[in-house]
């Protein structure tokens, strides 16, 4: 009696244990579409949890990415050694016209001095710089990110400006204890309201995924012109205005794009703007994004 | 008593190495690599490491561990929450179905049936970001990740193997 029951157990055993089966991956594919919901709904929990799970780690991605990093300098240094030569000369050429342009940045910079006190101008909010280390970016190809070595502790907040070298990289979106993530003006969830420098014509930069933005909002008949530059204008208060943000590579009915200043595939080090605006409270709500 | 205990500790050591690889493979695949246009196309280590554990190692490599460790790849990119942990129980399903063809073949049929794993997770990852970002995304830069992730397969097997070798068999 007692053998052919447990016979009959184990044959009635294993379709039960693929039936489980096939309901765990159910369940799973049902959690994770339940996932995808709460992410989109409950968007500020998510991003604090996400927050804690990054800090969690930051340190070993932090370790994992210095091998990488000084490797990609060997190689760097490496060819940078093979034309050091005319590396030189060129340095000396623009170095030659850079001091002209000092001179006269030290001279508009005297007369608008004097002109602003002329006007009682009230000064610009100081601006404070926290340095960070790039440590991981996300490896995938839908979402462009980086996540930083700076977090509350040292001051960084949501919704500061994110600048590596020649200009803007995008926006800190979620902040830790002591590592945050930047959201890239060129993923498909960035909004930066810019200006154009030349035409003064203001507009909001979009990006979608590909390595240039967009310039949405503009009226059809705008006079812009390839190489005009694009810099921040300030509106919104979340970033301070004129920050460099990239220069117009094409104007078509297919839109206007912007290629950014900075070489977003090779961020190693950015600066995070303090802008000294009580940025804390700001409502993160989705259409800020 | 204590052999037992300390025998209980080191199988479930060993044990926990195919997760604990995988882990790895998703910091490894975020590791910030200083060539133009990488970071889109990094290729997705981390299936790679479920597609070979789910073959040799079903046991090991469960659904739910699969969700996990898509669910902290979704926390650490940044993307949408849950769109990684879809993949990979997706791709672990579909794998141990197929397993008893997969365990008998060479490496080639390995190779090639690893393409059209990742060639469904390219279609589903395209799908689910177009869904959730409301959007027609261009699908070129999956599918060239998924081109790049195909050609470091066999590097990925390799080290896999040794792992598996040198934690699993014995």
């Amino acid at each position: 009696m007692k053998p052919r029951s447990s016979g009959s157990v184990i044959r009635l055993a294993a379709p039960l244990r693929a039936l489980a089966q096939r309901f765990s991956f159910l369940l799973l594919v049902l959690a994770s579409v339940a996932l995808m919901m709460v992410g989109k709904i409950e968007s500020v929990s998510v991003d604090s949890a996400r927050a804690r799970v990054t800090d969690a780690f930051a340190p070993i991605l932090d370790a994992i990415s210095r091998p990488a990093a000084t490797a990609a300098r060997v190689v760097e240094s490496a060819v940078e050694l093979e034309n050091a030569f005319d590396e030189n000369q060129r340095l000396k050429a623009e170095n030659a016209r850079l001091l002209q342009w000092r001179q006269a940045a030290l001279r508009l910079e005297a007369e608008n001095n004097s002109l602003r006190s002329l006007l009682r101008v009230r000064p610009e909010p100081s601006v404070n710089y926290i340095a960070a280390r790039v440590i991981a970016t996300p490896g995938s190809s839908f979402v462009r990110t980086l996540v930083v070595t700076a977090g509350r502790r040292d001051g960084v907040r949501k919704g500061q400006a994110a600048l590596a070298g020649a200009g803007l990289v995008g926006r800190v979106i979620e902040v830790g204890e002591w590592s945050s993530r930047v959201l890239l003006l060129t993923d498909i969830n960035a909004r930066i309201p810019v200006i154009l420098s030349n035409t003064r014509q203001r507009s909001i930069l979009a990006g979608d995924n590909s390595d240039q933005a967009k310039l949405l909002y503009l009226p059809p008949d705008s006079p812009i012109q390839v190489g005009e530059r694009v810099v921040t204008s300030g509106d919104g208060g979340l970033f301070p205005p004129g920050l460099p943000v990239g220069v117009v590579t094409a104007v078509s009915e297919r839109g206007i794009r912007v290629l950014p200043s900075a070489d977003l595939s090779r961020v190693e080090y950015l600066r995070l703007v303090d802008f000294g605006l009580p940025s804390t409270d700001l409502d993160p709500s989705p259409d800020s994004k | 008593m204590t052999a037992t205990f300390w025998q209980k500790v080191d199988k479930t050591g060993r044990n926990l190495a195919p997760f604990a690889v995988t882990v790895m493979m998703v910091l490894v695949g975020m590791i910030p690599v200083p060539v133009p246009g990488y970071a889109p196309v990094a290729p997705n280590l981390t299936l790679v490491s479920v597609y070979y554990w789910t073959i040799h190692r079903p046991d090991l490599m469960r659904p739910g561990v699969a969700f996990l460790i898509g669910l902290l790849q979704d926390f650490l990119v940044g993307g949408p929450l849950g769109v990684n942990a879809l993949l990979l129980v997706v791709a672990q399903w579909a794998v141990l179905n197929q397993r008893r063809v997969f365990l008998a073949s060479t490496f080639a049929l390995l190779w090639f049936g690893f393409t059209l794993v990742m060639a469904g997770a390219v279609l589903l990852q395209w799908l689910a970001f177009s869904v959730l970002d409301a959007a027609a995304l261009s699908i070129l830069p999956a599918l060239f990740q998924g081109l790049l992730t195909v050609a470091v397969f066999p590097a990925v097997g390799w080290l896999l193997i040794r792992v598996h070798r040198a934690f699993l068999n014995g």
